[in-house]
Parts: C-alpha cells; structure tokens; sequence
C-alpha cells in the first residue's frame, strides 16, 4: 500500500486535497454523499493502490464501475473458447487475464491443464505469427476489450487478410464504452453523481462519445490518466463543476487525449466492427450496441462463423451481488462470498479476477478482516431490525 | 490490458507493414506503428519516438516526460512486471 506521502509530487496533492474538501464542503447537503464513478479499472487500481478514498472528505465516496472487459464476460462465451480449444486443430490464444475467467466448464486455464492447447499471447500479432507457423493448425484468438485493444484485433484482421493467413480466426468479444456507461445510468438503482472517464480508451475514441451523458443524463464527465495527481485532480475538476452548476465534459488528460482520439484506430475499429444489436454483459443484462461483432466482409476472420461452436444453454446464474457491484449500488465488501467462498486464487465471480476487478482490489489492498467483521456486523444489524 | 505502456522506437523492421521493434519495460519486441503514422510523420521518422503500447500496437506518440512519469506508475502499480512477463512468454511461445 502506497499513502499519499509517497507520491512523486507530495505537496500537489496535499494542495489538491485541500481544495477538494474545500469545495465539497459548498455542495448542498444531499442526504447521501455524492457518488463519482470510475469507469476503468485501470483507475480503481490506482485509487487502491495510493489509498486515494481516505484523503476525500465523508461527503465525497468513490464507486468502482464495470470498465474491465474481463470481469463483465459472460460465462457462455468462455464456454465457447473452452469448446473449440478442445478440439484437435484449434490453437487457442488469448491474453492472461482472460484465460482465469470462469466458464460453466471451468476456465481456459483448467481446459489446458486437461491437455488443450491454450496459449496466452501478449498481443493478438503473436496468435497471427503462431498461424503463419503452423499452417497445418486452426489458430484462434479469443479478443476481447474494450477501445484500448479493439483496434489490435481490427488492424491484425486486415492484416491477416493482407497476408493471405487463412487459418487464423477471432471470437470477438470487444465492447465499446459509451453504451456500458449508458447501462449504468439506466439501472434504476444506481446513484452516481458524475464521472472520472477512462484516460487509454478515451486517447482512442476522443471525448465526443460521451456527450450524451452530459446532454441527456445531466452527469458531468472528466477524461481522467491514471497518476495518483490526474485522479485527484479530475475530483477536483468534477467537484468545481457541481459547485459552480456547470456541467460538461472536460479533460484533464489532454497531454494525451485529443478530442478526435486516434483517427487510424478508429478508421481500423470502423472498417472490422459493426455494433451488436444486444450484448450480454455480466452484472449489466442486454446492451444495445455495446459488443462488436465482425462484419461480414471479414466473415473468415469470424471463429463463431466458422466453426459454430455448440455450448450448452445455461439459466443466467443469478448472482445478483455481482451485478449490484458492478453497478455500485453495493460495495465489494457487502457481498456474502467475498473473501470467503470467492478470491483471487479461486474466484467465483469475475470481479475477483482480474487485478482490475473491484473486489480484487478490496482483497489486495483491504484490511480482509476489518472488512468481514464489518459486513458480518451489518448483517447482524439487519438481521435485528425489524421486518 | 487497459492500460498502455510507453515504449521507445528503435528501428524500423518493415516499412510496408509499418512494423518496428521497440524497447518496451526493457524488453525487444515488434510493434504495428499503423495508428501512430500519417502523412505529416511518416514510418521513417519514427525512430527515437516515445509511444504508448496496447497488446503490441502503438496507441499514442507521447513525450519523454510523460513516459517516463507513466513507466514509474506502472511499476508501483505491478502492471510494468505483468506485461514484462506477459512479452517474454509470448515470444518464447513464437520461437
């Protein structure tokens, strides 16, 4: 654990925290505290890591938001890798974090421990290069990501196509992150006052696609890096906004970000890609247009095309807690299996998997102890009061 | 996998492809340039540039400050580590 007296820039931040209490000790009271959400986990990582929650004052709480592609993969289609990895010709690559998620039969970790052949690759080039070296196998990359990876799957497509690699296939299970966050404010349940906004997608996609949540959900929205500083500075940014009555979209990462992202990534995105009419996302049901899909012009790239993978029909497990974590209407902490039934090493839900998962951070960096014995007490506290 | 890690180009492999090896956390490997040239910075140019690197594609040309900056979060955060890891495996795997 990293405090604050260990960030590269003490006195900044112990200016920004004080500005930050200063303003929200203008917000009207609420009754509640204001909830800012961030999106990525990339940044629930840094804000665990450098205890980022503990310098903001009471009225001012932080939730952990669904932007970690792995942790909001639906089970089924896990199941589909682990289907076509076990069959002779197929060569299944995907990267690390992927190969940990839990299917309904086991992970494609467990599927090549059984004797399929997995591989976990570092970039989707390297599944394209594993094709080009063995012509006589069926290579599969299972992509999956949000903006920050899906211009790699597109542009090793055109490139495999380029090159004539005829054995090399996607399952692609890339999401986009307009319509994710566009779920989170549809829940009914969710309270989130504004957003910090994911600082690597936003360098691809530019800051226009989230207009809408300022325009039509009336949220305030700042691109936010992933420095202890950028965190608490786009707090800082967020909070100005609620006190002056402003409410727009703002960048606090433009030494990276540009407004119009990356023209080529999104060209490549564009020319591959097509939206989703429905998305199932763990924790945050059907999207519209969330997930991406191959478009038929690069049908032989499509691995769900070629080789229509049979997986078993499952009821949606309802595990509801994992959603309300997802949605931040329940912290890590309050579920049942947290820490117990359900860690890092033997994760349950997918929250717990990846080290981008909110409840792995809780794990990691959370006192596990304080933790239980706080749930266990308001467990007991509800189990008193009265029905 | 969603965060980028700057890496410093240090030649040109395939112009065609726009393919490059880069030195990413101390570690040698090729990289697509695809997203990082245009017309006003042509592949040739690249050489000695910072890039912010996603799954072996450079995402961002950024200064050498900021990688610098980005390389020290990614080591306290253990990400520098993991996809340190993650290249080597992998290009074991390729060879």
């Amino acid at each position: 654990m990293k405090f604050v007296d260990d960030f590269r820039d003490t006195q900044r931040a112990m200016e920004l925290k004080k500005a930050i209490h200063h303003l929200a000790a203008q917000l009207p009271d609420r009754g509640r505290p204001l909830q800012l959400m961030e999106f990525c986990g990339g940044h629930t990582h840094t804000i665990f890591r450098y205890t980022i929650e503990q310098m903001l004052p009471d009225n001012i709480e932080m939730v952990h938001g669904p932007g970690c592609p792995v942790c909001v993969l639906p089970m089924e289609r896990v199941d589909i890798c682990v289907e076509l990895a076990k069959r002779p010709e197929v060569m299944l690559c995907t990267f690390g974090d992927a190969m940990r998620v839990p299917g309904h039969h086991g992970s494609l970790m467990q599927a090549k421990a059984a004797g399929a052949d997995v591989r976990m690759v570092y970039s989707p080039l390297d599944a394209l290069t594993l094709a080009r070296n063995n012509p006589e196998r069926e290579v599969v990359f299972f992509a999956l990501g949000f903006e920050t990876t899906a211009p790699s799957s597109a542009l090793t497509v055109l490139l495999a196509e380029a090159q004539q690699v005829r054995n090399f296939s996607m399952i692609c299970n890339h999401i986009t992150t307009a319509p994710t966050i566009r779920a989170v404010l549809d829940a009914p349940d969710v309270l989130v006052d504004g957003f910090l906004a994911p600082g690597h997608v936003s360098m691809v996609i530019g800051t226009h696609p989230y207009d809408f949540i300022t325009r039509d959900y009336g949220r305030p929205l700042v691109v936010t890096g992933f420095e202890p500083i950028d965190i608490l500075q786009s707090i800082w940014m967020l909070l100005q906004q609620f006190v002056e009555g402003r409410c727009e979209v703002e960048n606090q990462y433009a030494r990276v970000v540009a407004d119009d992202g990356n023209p080529q990534a999104i060209a490549a995105m564009e020319k591959v890609f097509e939206p989703l009419v429905a998305t199932e996302l763990r924790g945050l049901g059907t999207l519209d247009k969330a997930g991406q899909r191959i478009r038929d012009n690069y049908a032989h790239y499509d691995a769900e095309k070629r080789f229509e993978p049979q997986i078993a029909a499952f009821e949606p497990v309802p595990c509801g807690q994992c959603g309300s974590v997802v949605r931040g209407v329940m912290k890590p902490w309050q579920c049942t299996e947290f820490g117990t039934s359900c860690k890092p090493e033997t994760p349950i839900g997918a929250l717990m998997v990846s080290s981008e998962g909110a409840c792995a951070a809780y794990y990691n960096y959370g006192d596990l102890q304080e933790l239980l014995g706080r749930r266990d007490a308001t467990a007991n506290k509800q189990a008193e009061a009265p029905a | 996998m969603c965060l980028g890690i700057p890496g410093q180009i240090s030649e040109i492999t395939d112009p065609a492809l726009m393919l490059a090896k880069v030195s990413v956390a101390g570690v040698k490997r090729e990289i697509n340039l695809a997203c990082v040239v245009d017309e006003a910075h042509p592949v040739e140019s690249c050489v000695g540039d910072w890039v912010l690197v996603h799954v072996g594609f450079a995402m961002s040309r950024i200064d050498a400050d900021e990688a610098a900056r980005t390389l020290e979060i990614l080591d306290e955060l253990g990400e520098l580590n993991e996809q340190r890891e993650a290249m080597q495996e992998s290009m074991e795997l390729n060879t």
